[in-house]
């Protein structure tokens, strides 16, 4: 029993760094409903600012959080503005195919020699590691810090986008792009913001991914961007409170599947609890259940 | 007969002797040789996708999960008769694209329900799971080799089989898409709902579509694990459907010329890059093809051709044609 509760820990810690890629995910399909199949490597290369900042300018650690969050961002915006902003009319498909560009161009720039080079680089822990028991359940710092500051943005994201104005034209642009448009509502600022703010989210978890799971390298963001992907759809694309829920419960299923079943094939059941949830609930956990119009 | 009905056949028949001419005479070497098969095959396997999203309109991001089976099925086969030569092949293949089109019509009759990026997402997951599967299917069968991949499959596949394939494919697709089953397949593509009221069985067709579609993928695979000999699950994972999504994209959704092009293009880009490129910059050449990606795509975000069609893949809808 304490073994399960202990597995179950160990999954809500995935489950927090999966719900921060997921949110980006969720927010922009929301938004200009495009699979932006870049953002898994934009949390990549927030892995690396956060390990740059704490290696090479010794920031302590909120602070290093807060530039990689903040590089993070206005590489998000860049993306958006170069990439996908030229083919926002354009059939839905380019779009998908520049962020598939734009994914492999992260990569390969990023593994290039005089950028971070191939390797794999050991993530330095910021803070000291102390293990505290509680019964037969074992937490650590890093367990704590995970948890701390994914919760903290999540609240404050939730904020954002519930109560201040900029979040209600968020909204308003998901909602309905061309009515929002006529009310007065900066379109083109909104998806930027949106992008800024996805990659910002994006960043902090490639910083607590690097703390948690101490080895980066380019290409690193590949299987967790499709699983916090997957995460969204699993909870209902488009909502927040979804994405946050699809994250746990793929943390907490693939954690389970390696500690009781098989760590080989964790990524096998995760992805077949999927499909049987698409089959069953086609637009994930707590997604809207659009009318079909003719 | 007119002249341009036999156009195509006279094209085609030089194309083949004129390729089969530099290959026997070594003015191609084996390494260039191999790269043109592989061109073949990735016409072969972006067909197929081109049938199901192209001209069906299920987008579909686990392409590749179809090629693997194709090329595990097929090498199993032709790995336990070494003996058979070609001709173990030429059974083999047929086994291998029956069983894949099994394997499409199970998944493809649950999962065709769920619609555009929800159906990627669900063919997306069966992609992984069928790579997690290639993984350990050692665990069950050995000789697949699990992760440390398949050795010792027979070379069989040659350059005659893959033109032969790969123009069978072209002219299958074509009929297809002219028959009345491919204009339901179209149809659905255009307007499912509207199909549907005029009496389409969008479910029979949408699985038609992808069965056939994924089908074609099996051959491709079958014809590429006897042209490389070795099979490793990373050669059938994520990235390698996407690889024939955006061949499809790039030449333009519903094209077979198109797709011919982009596919044969693609390629041949990116070997093409290997020796255009300086040795000091060779990193740079899969940085060098995602921005030509990017920048393809900004300009012509309908494809290269923007839908364009050789007219000899069109149907002649011109009837002092067809008196003849």
């Amino acid at each position: 029993m304490s073994y399960f509760l202990q597995q179950v820990i160990n999954g809500l810690q995935l489950g927090f760094v999966y719900a921060l890629i997921a949110l980006g995910y969720t927010m922009v399909y929301g938004i200009v409903r495009l699979i932006n199949f870049a953002h898994g490597d934009v949390f990549m290369v927030g892995a690396y600012l956060g390990y740059f900042a704490i290696c090479y300018f010794h920031l302590p650690f909120p602070i290093a959080l807060a530039c990689a969050m903040l590089g993070c961002a206005i590489i998000g915006m860049s993306i958006e503005r170069i990439a996908y902003r030229p083919l926002r009319s354009a059939p839905r498909i380019a779009s998908l195919i520049t962020a598939m560009g734009v994914s492999l161009f992260l990569e390969y720039f990023c593994s290039l020699k005089f950028v971070f080079s191939p390797n794999y680089l050991a993530f330095p822990r910021p803070f000291a590691v102390r293990t505290y028991q509680v019964g037969n359940i074992s937490f650590s710092t890093i367990q704590i810090v995970v948890f701390t500051v994914a919760i903290l943005l999540l609240v404050i994201l939730q904020y954002f986008v519930q109560k201040t104005k900029m979040g209600m034209a968020m909204r308003a642009v998901s909602y309905d792009k061309d009515t929002a448009k006529l009310m007065g509502i900066n379109i083109d600022f909104i998806i930027s913001l949106t992008f800024g703010i996805g990659s910002a989210l994006a960043a902090a978890g490639g910083v607590l991914y690097g703390i948690a799971y101490p080895q980066i390298n380019p290409f690193m963001g590949i299987m967790p961007g499709l699983k916090a992907f997957v995460a969204a759809v699993l909870g209902g694309i488009g909502s927040i409170p979804g994405a946050v829920l699809g994250a746990v419960i793929m943390g907490t299923v693939e954690t389970m599947s390696s500690a009781f079943i098989s760590s080989t094939l964790r990524d096998a059941i995760a992805f077949s609890i999927l499909i049987l949830v698409l089959i069953f609930r086609p637009t994930g956990i707590l997604g809207k259940k659009g009318t079909e119009k003719v | 007969m007119k002249f341009h009905r036999i156009l195509p056949a006279i094209v085609v028949i030089g194309a083949y002797s004129l390729l089969q001419a530099l290959m026997s005479s070594h003015v191609l070497n084996p390494y260039w040789q191999q790269i043109i098969q592989f061109a073949g095959i990735m016409t072969i396997s972006a067909l197929g996708l081109n049938l199901i999203y192209g001209y069906t309109g299920q987008f579909s991001l686990g392409h590749a999960a179809f090629y693997g089976l194709g090329a595990y099925t097929s090498a199993l086969i032709t790995k336990s008769f070494p003996q058979g030569g070609i001709a173990s092949l030429l059974v083999a293949l047929p086994v291998a694209v029956v069983f894949v089109g099994m394997v499409a019509f199970l998944i493809g009759l649950p999962i065709l329900r769920l619609k555009s990026d929800y159906l990627g997402i669900a063919t997306l997951g069966f992609g992984i799971i069928m790579k997690v599967v290639f993984d350990n299917a050692d665990a069950v069968i050995p000789q697949m080799g699990g992760s440390r991949g398949m050795l010792g499959i027979p070379k069989l596949t040659n350059f005659t089989l893959v033109f032969v394939f790969a123009i069978a494919t072209i002219m299958v697709i074509r009929n297809f898409v002219f028959s009345s089953l491919g204009r339901a397949c179209i149809s659905i593509r255009e307007d499912e709902i509207a199909a549907e009221s005029v009496g389409i069985n969008t479910t029979k067709y949408k699985t038609l579509g992808f069965v056939i579609g994924s089908m074609f993928a099996g051959i491709a695979g079958a014809l590429y694990a006897h042209l490389y000999t070795f099979l490793h699950p990373s050669n059938f994972d994520f990235l390698k459907s996407i690889d024939v999504l955006l061949i499809v994209v790039l030449g333009g959704l519903g094209s077979i010329s198109g797709t011919v092009i982009a596919a044969v293009g693609w390629t041949f880009l990116l070997e093409g890059l290997r020796v255009v490129l300086p040795s000091q910059i060779l990193d740079w050449r899969l940085v060098i093809y995602p921005l030509l990606l990017i920048i393809v795509m900004i300009l012509k975000p309908k494809g290269l051709l923007g839908g364009l069609e050789l007219r000899f893949l069109k149907p002649s809808l011109d009837c002092s044609d067809r008196k003849e």
